[in-house]
């Protein structure tokens, strides 16, 4: 990335109270308070958010996605952590 | 490794990029893609993004002058959505690697090319009724199509956008048909504004299919999702029946409809010109980059200053914390 851009920041907003925030998108900033300032302007201008995180781009760690069977292969042979596993008579309700 | 292996494993990556692609698999950021696929959305995505920023330019043109406070607010609203756009846009563009600085010095040096229709001037008030009519309508047309996009981050900016873009084409409507029902002047106002917005907006979608260098390509990686001959037609036969509640006259006496085909069928677009202002000689295309250039040169000293307080912010913290 160039010196001479801002840093970039990933967005995150809930939507409303009781929901989790969730990533919307990035902008660049020059520091947090700006970052949050601008995410109001760019991502919220029709009410969309009632709380904004912002994250340095560069502080976000990923998972490989070429490790992507690898990594998830240990609960790819675990069907019985689904309900839908188990064999419910049924005479029997409630459950 | 041999080269007679590092090409089978190439082979092996594209044939498996391209089973996800066919199988409606999004294409994410850090997932393996071909070079030519990145190249390709980067060169697309900024000039969309570039369309978005140059733009407002036309509508800005307006702002000061719009004949009432209402039309005023939703039109200050409206080229506030075009910078977010922008935004959206730039973004989707950076996860491909490319920086803010190079996607801008691309537009600033001519090196990215931005939609032709913003090389037109806005003569009188009723050209921002027919840009929001039928410029944002062949935009929308467009963008429900990249909707379905095969990059993750380029379908999320594009439905973003329509959910806000619809808004744009009613505003724009609303003036035509204000217009349209007004005096025997207005009237005129609104069919010359027709007559000079109806081509280059048919214009927008881009060269015939069989003059289009990138779309075959772009086709089988699903970037983009419909083929340029086909939106235009659907756009026309959308704009059509629009046109004549409005009680306005399209410019094109070849238009006509054809059961047969079940779509209007229309006259020879005029390509000489097209190209003419993808050349740079356009009505508007020196003001509208100038503009631009000044408005970034202008805003240098900003950017800068922000960059130094914020760093002197960081620096007085950590002497606090110590």
């Amino acid at each position: 990335m160039s010196s001479r851009d801002w840093p970039l920041w990933e967005v995150f907003i809930r939507s409303k109270q009781g929901l989790d925030h969730k990533h919307v998108g990035s902008l660049h900033a020059a520091d947090a308070q700006m970052a949050i300032e601008h995410a109001r302007d760019v991502y919220t201008r029709r009410l969309e958010g009632v709380s904004i995180w912002v994250v340095k781009s560069s502080d976000i760690h990923a998972s490989n996605p070429d490790d992507k069977p690898a990594f998830y292969d240990p609960a790819e042979d675990k069907v019985y952590r689904h309900p839908t596993f188990y064999t419910v008579p049924d005479a029997v309700k409630h459950m | 490794m041999s080269i007679q292996a590092v090409n089978s494993d190439q082979q092996a990556l594209e044939a498996a990029f391209q089973a996800k692609v066919d199988a409606e698999t999004k294409i994410e950021p850090k997932d393996w893609m071909p070079e030519g696929y990145r190249r390709n959305l980067i060169r697309q995505i900024a000039q969309h993004a570039h369309s978005e920023i140059i733009g407002m330019q036309p509508e800005g043109n307006w702002l000061t002058r719009a004949p009432t406070l209402r039309r005023k607010a939703v039109l200050m609203a409206k080229v506030q959505d075009e910078a977010g756009h922008g935004l959206y846009l730039y973004s989707a563009a950076e996860t491909l690697g490319a920086s803010r600085e190079e996607l801008l010095d691309g537009l600033h040096s001519g090196r990215m090319k931005y939609s032709s229709i913003f090389n037109y001037p806005t003569l009188s008030w009723a050209d921002i009724g027919a840009i929001g009519w039928l410029v944002d309508g062949a935009a929308i047309v467009n963008q429900v199509a990249l909707c379905r996009t095969s990059y993750g981050p380029y379908a999320r900016a594009m439905v973003r956008i329509c959910k806000e873009e619809s808004f744009h084409q009613r505003q724009g409507y609303e003036i035509m048909m204000t217009l349209a029902q007004g005096s025997a002047q207005q009237k005129a106002m609104a069919q010359d504004a027709l007559n000079r917005w109806w081509w280059p907006a048919l214009m927008m979608f881009g060269p015939s299919d069989k003059d289009s260098p990138h779309s075959a390509q772009s086709m089988k990686w699903k970037i983009k999702r419909n083929s340029n001959d086909e939106l235009r037609q659907k756009f026309i036969d959308m704009t059509v029946p629009q046109a004549e509640y409005l009680g306005l006259t399209i410019p094109d006496p070849a238009l006509r409809w054809n059961a047969e085909r079940g779509h209007y069928d229309f006259g020879e677009i005029d390509w000489a010109e097209f190209h003419q202002i993808l050349q740079g000689n356009g009505p508007c295309n020196r003001q509208r980059l100038r503009t631009r250039i000044q408005a970034h040169e202008e805003g240098r000293w900003v950017r800068e200053a922000a960059l130094a307080h914020a760093e002197k912010q960081r620096l007085r913290a950590e002497a606090q914390a110590a």
